[in-house]
């Protein structure tokens, strides 16, 4: 095996393994230890399993999640600057949210209503999108983006009449928080069978990026295969967003990132994305809790100002 | 045997073909001549099942091709089409190598034997040096040679192509007649759509002609070729070239 795929795959467990190590409370090396065995201190355990564990999967969950969504919208959208908020589930998702916190719902409310925004988005989208001739990737593109800008003005709207006490709340949930995301169970559900609808598809991918009608010409359904891929790329984002908000940049980026290393086929890409997001994320959410603690920042600053100069620098050195 | 059965296709309100009857055999090289804009592209979609014509149908070996299964299609025609997306980011010989899809489905076809015949492809047209070199690196010549090497490497029986010899030199434009014609005589069926009628006589025992408002002519190119089809076919005064005139052979 190349020893990029190997870095990538070693990067999982290690980016767990810090996420659960570090923290605003300091566990030595045997507190962990015996905290991770079920042994010792009952509240290193407590810290151990019942917070930063599930964090950490979550965090790995969202970002795996995210990266998966990213690589399959850049190639059936055919478009580089692709991300999972394309769609504009992110914006229904926000929108939902936002006027579920200004109506002062509970957590489970306000992962409804962020639920019903980006099922209003992705019926919206599927709506304009899907034809007789099948998928349309301009509407699909286009409708995303007007739905975006749509949703977007709603949120401003909502900012702007929200109280102040409940903005700094909103604004979290916009540049993407974590600290709610509780029980990653349901999102790591969510990333295994987007992972499963998707992987298979890898070489059907590998030729559509031939073009539509010559993918059809050398055998593959290309609207059963976009149905899918979108279908996947959908859930996934809906997913990640109802789980950690809109965390900027990871589903843009670690595609990218892997492409520019030299990986390009669907087989390894899309694998590697999910190990990648999942573990930059982890890796971006303890710098979040851990930089400014007791203070946390919302995780997707962090992602995008660790992204953007490694992207550049990435850019500058493959020509 | 592939069948167009009063085949009509339109564009807007413009009929491109009307009510076209005809066969493609084992065996047979055809040329598609007409006028820019004429309909060649849309034909050639619809014989390879990938636009729906406005009326009538296509057949393959007797029931209509939207019965037979994409992959089943796709082992039996294979298609050169005019424009294709470029920014595929492998090698030539991947690009090639992806023409191998419809039997492996791993895409790759990397096996000994796929390879193998890869490379014989590329060899075919001149590109064995290019095999490892960037595809996006190559020129508009060496692509469409490229692109024309991935379509054997399907190794289907019918074959369509939709202007194969555009980008191409002299020498590697009477390379691909050859190989077209030689696959025809080796018992595939092969419809290219072409610019120069020398070539349709040389290498294409038949001739399709698209005239305008929709009507098609086909027949033996011996028959087709004449001075007044293709001066009514391409609407301009045509005269003997003689010894000014060069056909590579």
């Amino acid at each position: 095996m190349k020893p990029l795929p190997v870095l990538v795959f070693a990067l999982v467990p290690a980016s767990l393994a810090l996420a659960i190590a570090f923290g605003s409370v300091d566990l030595n090396a045997a507190q962990l230890a015996d905290a991770l065995l079920g042994r010792g201190d009952e509240v290193a355990r407590q810290i151990v399993w019942g917070v930063r564990a599930p964090r950490a999967l979550a965090g790995f969950a969202c970002g795996g999640l995210l990266a998966l969504a990213g690589a399959l919208l850049q190639v059936l959208l055919r478009n580089p600057l692709a991300d999972p908020y394309i769609l504009g589930v992110s914006g229904g998702a926000s929108a939902g949210a936002l006027g579920a916190m200004l109506l002062g719902a509970s957590l489970a409310g306000l992962h409804l209503a962020a639920l019903a925004g980006a099922a209003v988005a992705a019926g919206a989208v599927f709506a304009f999108s899907l034809g007789r001739a099948g998928w349309n990737p301009y509407r699909v593109l286009l409708t995303g983006v007007a739905l975006s800008s749509g949703f977007g003005a709603t949120v401003g709207l909502m900012l702007s009449l929200a109280p102040s006490s409940q903005v700094q709340g909103m604004l979290f949930w916009l540049l993407g928080d974590l600290s709610p995301a509780g029980d990653p169970t349901p999102a790591l559900i969510a990333l295994a069978a987007c992972a499963a609808l998707a992987f298979p598809q890898s070489a059907a991918l590998d030729v559509l990026i031939l073009g539509e009608d010559k993918a059809r010409s050398l055998g593959v359904a290309v609207t059963r295969l976009q149905s899918i891929a979108f279908g996947g790329a959908t859930v996934a984002t809906v997913a990640a967003v109802l789980l950690g908000g809109s965390i900027g940049f990871v589903g843009l980026v670690v595609p990218h990132l892997l492409r520019l290393c030299g990986i390009h086929r669907h087989k390894a890409l899309l694998p590697l994305a999910v190990c990648l997001g999942g573990s930059l994320l982890a890796l971006a959410d303890t710098l979040a809790r851990t930089a400014l603690a007791p203070t946390e920042l919302p995780v997707g600053v962090v992602t995008a100002l660790l992204g953007v100069p490694v992207l550049l620098v990435l850019l500058a050195r493959v020509r | 045997m592939l069948r167009a059965k009063g085949l009509d296709l339109r564009i807007a309100d413009r009929a491109l073909v009307r009510a076209l009857e005809l066969s493609l055999a084992p065996g047979e090289c055809w040329a598609l001549l007409g006028r820019n804009g004429a309909g060649k592209t849309s034909l050639v979609l619809a014989l390879a099942g990938l636009r729906a014509p406005q009326g009538g149908t296509v057949e393959l070996d007797g029931r209509p091709l939207a019965e037979h299964r994409r992959a089943e299609l796709a082992r039996r025609i294979a298609v050169l089409l005019q424009d294709e997306a470029s920014d595929f980011w492998g090698s030539v010989l991947d690009y090639v190598l992806l023409g191998g899809y419809p039997r492996s489905k791993s895409a790759w076809g990397r096996d000994a034997q796929g390879i193998e015949r890869a490379r014989r492809s590329l060899a075919e047209f001149d590109l064995t040096g290019h095999a490892d070199q960037p595809y996006r690196s190559l020129s508009g010549g060496e692509r469409q040679r490229a692109r024309i090497a991935q379509v054997l490497m399907q190794d289907a029986d019918i074959l369509l192509l939709d202007e194969p010899l555009q980008h191409l030199d002299l020498r590697h434009q009477a390379q691909v007649m050859r190989t077209l014609s030689a696959l025809a005589a080796s018992g595939r069926t092969v419809l290219a759509a072409l610019h120069e009628p020398g070539h349709a006589a040389r290498h294409c025992g038949f001739s399709l002609l698209l005239y305008d408002a929709g009507r098609a002519s086909p027949g033996r190119s011996s028959d087709m070729l004449t001075q007044a089809n293709l001066e009514a076919l391409y609407q301009c005064r045509l005269e003997a070239a003689g010894t000014r005139s060069f056909l590579p052979t």
